[in-house]
This record gives C-alpha cells, structure tokens and sequence, in this order.
C-alpha cells in the first residue's frame, strides 16, 4: 500500500493558527490528505539582498530542506512576511520546487494595505489560501494552468488572484490522479 | 488547452526556451519559472556553450544575457543570427543602456528588458515573442505546404530526351530568365512552365497564362492590359490585365507567334521598362513578373517573313527548351499511357488497370501527331468504351488502328502536310471536326491550312 502524501505547513508568518485554519482547510480539500502545522523561524538573514531590501525566495527552500529534511511524501509549505524575489524578477509571491518537496509563500503583497486601498481581512486570507495552494499544486507536479478560473493559473499581479477560484480545474485534477506519486 | 494535459498526453507543441546567462541562480531562477508555466527549458552559461545546444535544434526563444565572459550577448545574438534567421532573440540583461538596446533591436531581437523585470510583464513578453515565432512557423510551413502543392509532378517521362528537359527545367527554375519553351502542339508546353514556375523563387504568386493564339488583335490587348472605364464599347468598368495580375509571379505568354505586330511592340515595350497603361488609361503601372513563352512555329522563319519582330524574338528568346515529339520518345508512351489510365480510371470509377500487349503494341507504334494531348484524349475515349480490366485494341479510336500501319515519309513538314490534308478530306473540310481528329485546336489548323496553302475544294453539284 502506498503512503498517503503528508502536508506540513511552516509558519513563519504573523498570521495566528486561527487564520492559518482557512490555509490548511484549503489545502485539505484540494488535495485530500492530512495537513499539520508547525511554527517555524525562518533565518532571513541567509537570503536577504540588502540593496534590493527583499529575500531571495531559493535561498529559504534550501534552509527549509536541510532543517526538515522531508522524507517521502511529506511536503512543506512556509508561510512568511517578508518580500520575497527570485533573481531577474522584481518580486515573486512564492516559490516551489516542481515536483519536489518545498515551497514557500509571501503574504508581503498580498494585503491591500501594499497597494493603497482599504484593508480587507477576507480577501487576504482567500489569497493566502489560494496561493498556498498554488504553491504546493506546483509540489505535486501541477504546471501553470491557461484554465481562467484554476487555481494553478499563473498570477502575476493581485488582481489575477482574486479572479481566479481556490480550486484545481477537472483537468489538472485528472492529472493529480494519474501522476506517478511523489 | 490545459497545460497539464499537455504534459500527460506527451504534447510534442511545448514551446521551448533556452536561457543564456552567466549567473547560476538567473538560469536556475528562470529555468523554473518557465518550466512552471509549461515550457520545456535548457539553459547555457555562455556563448560557446549556447551554440553547441543550438546545432543540435531550434528554439522558439532565446534569452540572453549581454555582458558574459567570452562571447557577449551582442556577438551571441549574430552568431545565433547566422544559425537561424528566424531566431526570436529576447535580451534580459542588468546593463541595460540605450545604444544597446537599440543596437540589439535593429539586429533583430525581438525585444529588450532589464532586469530585474516584473513577472508580469517577462511574461507578457514571452507570450508576445513566443506568438511571434509560432506565426513565423506556421508561415514557414504554409510556405512549404505551396511548394509541394505546386510543385508539377504531371510530367511524365523517363527517356534521356526527358531528363534532360527536367535538368533544364530545374537549371533555369532558380533563376528569373525568361524561356521560351518550342515544341509541337499537344508536347505539354505549359506543364513545362508551370513546373518552371512552381520550382522558382516566384511560385508564391500566381502564373498567369495568356492564349496569344486564341484572341484577336484588340481582345488580346486589352487580355494583356487591361482596359479603363469606357475604354471601348462594353468596357463598363475597370479591368486588371494580364500583366498586372501576374504581378510578383510568371506570365506565361502560349503561342507567342500569333500576336499582332502593334502588341508585339506594346509587349517589348513592357518587358524593356516593365510599365504600361491599361487600355484607354493614362497611369503608367509598374510590373515584375518573369516571362516564359512558348510557340508550336519556327519563329526564326516568322521573323524572316516580317510577321515577328526580330527585337522581340531576341528578348524571349534566351533560354530555350525544346520539347520532343512524342513519336521522338517512344520509350516514355507506356509510362504515359499508364499514368493516363490511372487518372481516369479513378475519375470515371472504373477497375482499368491498363491495356492488353496487343493494344500497347498498337499504341506505340502510332506516329503521335497530335503528341500528349492525341494520347491523353485516346486513352480517355478508350476508357469510357472498354471495360476492366484491360483496353483492348478495338477500344483505341478507329483511326489509331487504321493509322499504325502507315508509312509517310519526306521532312517532318511534308509529314504533317500530308496527314492534315488526308484528315481534312475525310472529314470534307469539317473544321471543327478535323480540329478535333488532330487534337489540336480551331486557330492552329487555320495556321497550318494557311501555312500549307490548302485550298478548300470546290462544291460538287
């Protein structure tokens, strides 16, 4: 019998377990397996760029593998604060390793607060949630979607994540079923 | 299309881009972020290292760094230029300044962005490039697609007279020479220029046929030129002529040796500064088309008699192909035969597969006057009459099997003579159906008679 695939969400954040719930909540329903949380302090002075003031996201996956050091089937997820960027980029909301076992997710530029409008509580935790999602989609092999509404459609600006849903499209799904398991 | 599916169902269409950048983490970096969105992606740290990967096959897009150790991005980018002209080339680069922006983007790159870039807009761009060369591609392939299309494969023919017109055709196709293509009527003199003009340069453009033997004089201008509004009587609106619509591609000019003197001079004067005026019209249009004429006459002998002008001859007389009688290449007439078989057993839906030894025999032998087309109409009229699987001889038209045993002798003009006259008589003087036993048509036996001198008899009462 296979071993069922395992979640592990690495808080670094700010956000208290109350709202991590709706993040787990999500990631248990498109993926269908258990999801733990666990506190995490991310060490960002190994990946902080000073110039550009944010945190190279590649540099965190590293530190998260080599502290976990995820066995099989167990997929990490950090949750953090900082402004994330991978090189080339200005900015990234996250980062995962396709296929593999970390990812990592920036609530930074998901608050209204960033753009200059109104907070807004539900929103920001639906986008949190989405992007988790997305993020870990990516661990379990899922590419960029061109489906409108997939939670694995590519976002490169805010706006795109609200419009899209918190769901894996059918087809994505049909893939999830049939990939060899990781 | 769901890109994940594409992945499952081994999509062979995933774009594919090779990033060039000396830093590790930038060709790591991108190498993940486009493998995310579905792209199958290589990366190389230099120069030397990227034309090694781009020997082996294309890439839909190239990302380029500028300032590497070695080669640069510059000296890259026209090196990769060499290798594949349509190589959609995008700089991302941290040392970014105008002069080289605009000396990449004047070389050819299809655009130019200084890191670090918004995720959105590097995936804008990459759309945009990407949709670029996917239309480059598809115009590479349509283009190919015509090529084989129009490509002529209706010459049939395995004798070395043949082969060499094939090597001849395909010598001159590369070029834009004009040819002349001389032969008997029915030798298949426009299949030749079609197969000239579907091997050329021109064959995206259409080839544009003009029957100089079938229109009078004032038709043929007008054929040729194009009329204005009013022009004449009946010219009720503008019409393009000949010349304009082969614009671009091949006028092909079918029994150059019947035209009048006066559209002779027009037709020199076109083809010396490639302008003329429609009919009745006074803007001078401008053409490019390439010429290949034919003619069933001798036209040194016309030009002799005064009826071609000798500039003229000289003009499109420059490459020259003859084209054998079929009776001189009597080799090829089983292979004819067989191909005209195939074709109109499939049109007519019948079980022929070909003809019966007596009647091949019967075939061969005939002398042909009428080359291909006689054959081609022989071989159609046996089809409808006989039956599977093979043609027999009494399916072959009576004349054919009277004919073989014939001897004629003298020049090959006393040949004609004689059969044109012997032809005429048994069908007293019934042009029409005289045009049609010869299979040839309605002006080019009132040529032959005129050149013959034959005289219609007197009425009998």
């Amino acid at each position: 019998m296979s071993v069922p695939s395992t979640i592990r969400i690495l808080n670094g954040s700010s956000l208290p377990a109350t709202h991590i719930v709706s993040v787990r909540s999500a990631l248990e329903q498109q993926f269908n397996v258990s999801v733990e949380l666990k506190e995490y302090w991310f060490d960002l002075d190994t990946a902080i760029d000073k110039p550009r003031g944010q945190y190279l996201s590649a540099a965190l996956l590293r530190q998260m593998g080599a502290e976990e050091q995820p066995q099989e089937r167990l997929k990490l997820i950090g949750l953090m604060d900082a402004d994330l960027f991978a090189p080339v980029l200005t900015f990234v909301y996250g980062e995962a390793q396709l296929g593999g076992s970390c990812a990592i997710l920036s609530t930074f530029r998901l608050h209204n607060a960033f753009y200059g409008i109104p907070p807004d509580e539900k929103i920001f935790l639906e986008r949190v949630a989405k992007e988790a999602v997305h993020e870990t989609g990516h661990l379990f092999g899922l590419i960029h979607c061109r489906t409108f509404d997939c939670v694995m459609r590519s976002s490169t600006y805010v706006e795109e994540i609200d419009l899209k849903s918190a769901n894996i499209c059918p087809a994505c799904r049909k893939y999830l079923e049939i990939r060899p398991k990781s | 299309m769901n890109t994940n599916h594409r992945i499952e169902n081994n999509d062979t269409t995933t774009p594919s881009i090779l990033v060039v950048d000396d830093e590790k983490v930038v060709r790591d970096s991108l190498t993940k972020w486009f493998r995310q969105d579905g792209y199958s992606v290589e990366s190389a740290e230099n120069g030397a290292e990227a034309l090694k990967i781009l020997q082996t096959r294309k890439w839909d897009l190239i990302l380029l760094d500028i300032k590497m150790p070695g080669m640069d991005g510059m000296e890259l980018q026209e090196r990769i230029k060499d290798l594949d002209q349509q190589a959609t080339i995008v700089f991302i680069t941290a040392h970014a300044t105008i002069e080289s922006a605009v000396k990449a983007l004047k070389r050819g790159a299809f655009d130019y962005v200084t890191k670090p870039v918004d995720p959105d807009y590097l995936s804008h761009i990459v759309t945009n490039a990407l949709k670029a060369r996917l239309l480059l591609k598809e115009n590479e392939r349509l283009r190919e697609s015509i090529s084989v299309a129009s490509a002529s494969d209706e010459i049939v023919g395995e004798s070395a007279q043949m082969k060499k017109i094939f090597d001849l055709i395909e010598t001159v196709a590369r070029t834009d020479t004009t040819v002349m293509i001389r032969g008997e009527s029915g030798t298949g003199k426009e299949l030749v220029a079609r197969a000239i003009h579907a091997r050329s340069t021109r064959r995206f453009f259409p080839i544009v046929p003009v029957n100089c033997g079938a229109l009078a004089e004032g038709l043929l201008e007008s054929e040729l030129f194009g009329h204005e509004r009013g022009a004449f009587t009946g010219a009720h609106y503008r019409r393009k002529g000949k010349l304009e619509l082969a614009d671009g591609g091949t006028l092909f000019l079918d029994e150059i040796g019947n035209i009048s003197l006066k559209t002779q001079m027009d037709l020199l004067r076109v083809l010396e500064t490639r302008q003329f005026t429609r009919v009745g019209g006074n803007e001078v249009i401008s053409v490019d088309f390439r010429v290949v004429c034919a003619t069933n006459t001798d036209l040194e002998l016309v030009v002799k008699r005064g009826a071609f002008r000798e500039d003229l001859f000289y003009r499109l007389n420059v490459f020259t192909i003859n084209l054998p009688p079929l009776r001189e290449r009597r080799a090829d007439i089983p292979l004819l035969v067989e191909h005209f078989v195939k074709k109109y057993a499939l049109q007519m839906n019948k079980p022929i597969s070909g003809l019966t030894c007596d009647a091949m025999d019967a075939v061969v032998r005939y002398s042909w006057p009428g080359n291909i087309r006689e054959l081609e109409n022989a071989v159609e009229r046996a089809m409808v009459v006989g039956s599977a699987p093979n043609l027999r001889p009494e399916d072959l038209p009576f004349n054919l099997s009277e004919k073989q045993h014939q001897v004629r002798e003298g020049t090959l003009d006393d040949v004609e003579r004689s059969y044109i006259q012997e032809v005429l008589d048994r069908n007293h003087w019934n042009i029409s159906r005289s045009a049609l036993e010869l299979a040839i048509d309605r002006v080019t036996l009132y040529h032959k008679i005129e050149k013959y001198g034959f005289k219609r008899p007197e009425p009998v009462h």
